[in-house]
Order: C-alpha cells, then structure tokens, then sequence
C-alpha cells in the first residue's frame, strides 16, 4: 500500500521551474529520504503533500486522498515539521504543544505515550519560551508538535539542518521508533550520510527527481573508476595540479584524502605511473564510490553552470 | 622551548578564558593558541559555547576573565584595532538582500576603509573569480544559497585581514558547492590568512590543520584530525566526536 503517490506533478513561479514531472509513490511504514541542495525543489514538493501550495497540473495523493479536493482531510492525517520549525518562540515549550494539541481537536494526554520518548528530554524545560531553546532541543519539540495528534505520515523539511552530530544521531533513532508505530515518514535532507539511514531514497536536482533507490545501489549510478589519493603535502595545491592532467575526469577533497576520477583510457599501471611523478604524490587506493560521490557524478553529467 | 618564537607564531592566544551569564558558565577556563596561515576547526555541540567565544576573539563581547590576545592586539583594550585585522561570517550571512551583488562588495569595501580605486580594481578581480561578473547586478534576495555563500566568504576576506571567523558556513548546500567553498578557505590560507572555522560537517573538520572539540563550555580535546582518530580509536571525526560529546 502506498501513502503517497504522485504523478506528473508540475510547479512553476513566474518563469522559474520548481518541479518538473515528478512521479513518486512512498509505501505505508517506511522511512523515505529526499536527498538534494538547497533549491532543488524539495521544500515545494513537501508543500504541495501537505496541502500548502496547489500544483499546476499531475496528481498528488496523500494518504488516500487527493491534495487539491480533499485537503481538509489531508490535514487531519499529516504532521508537518517545517524547516527551521514552526514553533511560536514568545510561548513556552507546554504552551506550544498544548497549542498544537487543540488545533487538531486534541489533548496532550490523548497520545502522550506516542512522545513521551522524545518530549522527556525537554520536559525538565517545559516552562522555558521556545525562543530560548538550542537548536537540538527545538527540533526535539517540534517534532512532538507535528505527532501530537498521531498522524498516518509525518512530513520533515531539512530537521537536522544546523544541528549538531550528537542530536542528528539521536534524531535519527527516534525517527526509527516512531516508524515502527506505524507512522509513515518522508524525510529531506542535504546530509548525504542521513539517506542510509532511509529505507529508500529519491534523489533530487534542479527540481527533478533523478532515482529512487535503496540506499545501498545508489552507488550504482556511479560508473567510473574512484582513487583515493593522498599528497605528502598541501592537498589543495596537489588538487589543482591533479585537475591539470588530462587523464583526471573528476577531482574532490575527501577529508585528508582526494577522491580523483580518472578517463577510461588510463589503465591503472599508466595511472601509478603518471601519480608517481606529480609532485609530492604519497599513495593512492581504488575504491568504490560512496553516496556523495555518486551524487557529485550525477551533478556532473547535469552539468552544473559552476 | 624558545618562548618568544612561540609568541610570533600565534596569531591567537587564549589564556583561561572564562566567561559567565549569571550563573551559567558558557565558557570555562579555555586555554589554546591557533598559529599564523592555520586552519583551525572549533568544533563542538549546539550550545556548547561556540558562538560565546567567538565573539569575544571578534572583540564583540568582554570575558569575565582570562588572557586573550588577537595578533599580539589585547580584546580588553584594543578591541577596535582586532575588529580591523578580522573578518567575519556568520551562518546567517552578512549580506544585504536588498542590495545588489556589486553593491554588497562596494559597501563591505568601503566600511573596512579601502580606497574607491582599489575597490574599483579588486571588485573586477573577485567577480571573475567567482564566476559571478555576469550577475553582478542581481539582488542577494534573488541569488542561490551556494553563491551566497561564496560572496558573504570573499567580502569577509576582501580587506586582506589577518584571520577571518567562520560560524558554519556551510550549512544547507550540496556536496560540490560545499567543496568548492572549501578551496576558497585553502586559497586564503595559502595567502596567509587564518581561518578559524565552526561546522556540523565531520568530514569538514578533516580539512583542517587543527580541531578543537568543546563539550559543555569546556575544549575536551584538540590536536590534527589525524592524531585525534588514533588516540580515540575511531575511523572518523564523527565517531571522535560522539565519543566526547554524547552525553548520559
């Protein structure tokens, strides 16, 4: 069963595409990642599922319902949690929870056993104004705003943007536990790490979604050879001369290392020997590719204007 | 250990620096110096102090007490002269939406008191650097997040200060434009400038020379990224970092 399903879906502003043909289908229970930068078209695409904004032509069923005729019952079923989170900052923590609580024609204790798990950390603070929060403990009520009426699917816009490693990873367990309730949940991020995490991934680019994919065959798409390459000295320095060889197809700083991908026609002993005379080249290693590799490969063949 | 040579080297020195908000320690007892060219990681949970000490090496905020020297300038009472020698960017970005790209370098230029024939020379330079000539007439408003990012960068270092302050910079962008920032950072460390730099980004702290890691207002651990995975056993930053900073 499908919780959400989308087809053909177009929206544009002005002159500007913001989704082109999306076709999309997330199944009932599980945990979906939209991956992709700033201005791909995600925050859009959340808006139209969550009834906010009307597309200019496809379908949209959230649910079982469709976005534009059944809004209203849409609405009931969906918990939304907006990038940068829609928390009123001038109420305290209680207050905005009991807030979000009435709204949906709802009580705190109807379903506190559903939060319970991720409002006990911040209830020791449940008379501070949420404008006082840090960034982790505000993402932590706002998703307990967006399940307080136990919807069918939750909607999360970027929750662990500007968060810190610790919360993300705390996050991310709570996200697998309130699945197993139940509750459907599509996810966007720009952490490539996080779409492992998913239990399937969308891609998405320039208002595109470019694959769905397990997280484990999105490195499928990537079809050339990877090194990983480390320099004796500065890496940025070894980076620009490595980008001058011809043989070089992509080069990228990795941590300490270079990720570098090389044209089909240098074999690997040309490829040692060609390394082996740069200066201050110390070793490389062939490996295979990872999410943000892959992702950087795909931006590639799209052709980015930078 | 010649002390004096030590001395020139640093371009920040911070001696237990302590600052308090009533009863609650933001930052406490902080002790590190950051090396002339560095780039130095100042990495740490949300809330764990950051932003607190920033800007008290900014010259924006005192200390309830401690020994922090900027470019041998003291933030007690030279905070006017660091605020000269630095540059800074905030996640938020310093720009001005309503302004225009050109418009934006012009009136960063002319507050850190550049003449108008160099800004005139140096804006030409920077716009072709960036790829950005063409659109120099947009409005920050209508630009993408990446090229935000890029400016707000180049007009914090426009000035040719001796270090400039990075308070996440990257947050939000894809994997290319992220790295494409980061040659920007290695480029001005090469011409000498220091960054000091705070991100969410593990794989980020391994592009630079050094990482301090702050767990509630306190630097746990600093040194290379390399010496930091060896003496905690980890594959990674990340893993160092939810070693030190995962509390209970």
């Amino acid at each position: 069963m499908s919780i959400i399903k989308v087809h053909k879906l177009f929206k544009s502003f002005g002159d500007v595409n913001a989704l082109q043909e999306i076709d999309l289908e997330v199944n009932a229970s599980e945990i979906f990642g939209l991956i992709g930068p700033d201005g791909a078209g995600k925050t859009t695409l959340f808006r139209i599922l969550t009834t906010l904004l009307i597309p200019d032509s496809g379908s949209a069923n959230v649910c079982g319902f469709d976005v534009v005729k059944d809004y209203k019952e849409i609405r009931k079923r969906v918990g939304y949690m907006a990038g940068r989170f829609s928390l009123y900052h001038d109420l305290t923590v209680q207050e905005n929870l009991s807030f979000y609580a009435t709204v949906f024609g709802t009580k705190v204790s109807d379903n506190y056993e559903l939060i319970e798990d991720i409002y006990s950390h911040i209830e020791p603070f449940k008379n501070r104004r949420a404008g006082k929060l840090s960034g982790g403990m505000k993402q932590k009520l706002a998703l307990s705003c967006a399940l307080i009426h136990r919807p069918e699917l939750l909607v999360l816009d970027e929750p662990t943007t500007g968060v810190d490693a610790v919360s993300r990873t705390e996050f991310w367990d709570m996200l697998q536990k309130i699945r197993k309730k139940g509750i459907s949940i599509i996810v966007s991020t720009p952490y490539m790490d996080e779409a492992l995490k998913c239990d399937r991934v969308g891609l998405m680019l320039d208002s595109k979604i470019l694959s769905t994919e397990q997280p484990e065959n999105i490195s499928k798409h990537h079809k050339n050879l990877l090194y990983s390459v480390k320099s004796l000295a500065n890496n940025y320095i070894f980076l620009k001369a490595l980008r001058e060889q011809e043989w070089c197809r992509s080069a990228w700083l990795f941590g300490q290392t270079i990720h570098l991908g090389v044209n089909k026609d240098i074999d690997e002993i040309q490829l040692k020997k060609e390394l082996r005379g740069m200066k201050d080249f110390e070793s490389y290693e062939k490996i295979s590719p990872g999410i943000e590799d892959t992702f950087i490969e795909l931006m590639g063949v799209k052709g980015p204007d930078n | 250990m010649n002390l004096e040579m030590t001395h020139n080297n640093n371009i920040i020195e911070v001696k237990n620096l302590v600052k308090k908000f009533d009863d609650f320690i933001a930052n406490d007892n902080l002790s590190f110096e950051v090396k002339k060219g560095e780039i130095f990681g100042f990495l740490g949970a949300n809330g764990a102090g950051k932003t607190t000490a920033i800007k008290i090496l900014c010259g924006i905020s005192y200390p309830t007490s401690g020994e922090i020297k900027i470019d041998g300038l003291d933030v007690y009472k030279d905070r006017e002269k660091i605020k000269k020698r630095i540059g800074y960017m905030s996640q938020k970005f310093s720009l001005y939406d309503d302004l225009t790209i050109i418009e934006n370098i012009r009136f960063y230029a002319g507050i850190y008191g550049m003449s108008r024939l160099e800004i005139k020379k140096r804006s030409v330079e920077l716009l072709e650097r960036l790829n950005l000539t063409h659109a120099k007439d947009r409005l920050i408003s209508d630009i993408p997040l990446g090229w935000k990012q890029k400016l707000a960068f180049s007009v914090a270092v426009f000035h040719n200060p001796a270090i400039v302050f990075l308070d996440e910079p990257t947050g939000g962008v894809d994997p290319v434009t992220r790295r494409q920032f980061w040659e920007l950072i290695y480029e001005s460390a090469l011409k000498g400038i220091t960054v000091f730099v705070t991100t969410h980004y593990m794989d980020e702290a391994e592009y630079c020379d050094r990482v301090s890691i702050m767990v509630d207002g306190r630097i746990e651990a600093l040194d290379t990224p390399e010496l930091l995975k060896e003496k905690y056993n980890s594959i990674d930053i990340n893993e160092v970092f939810l070693k030190l900073a995962r509390v209970s």
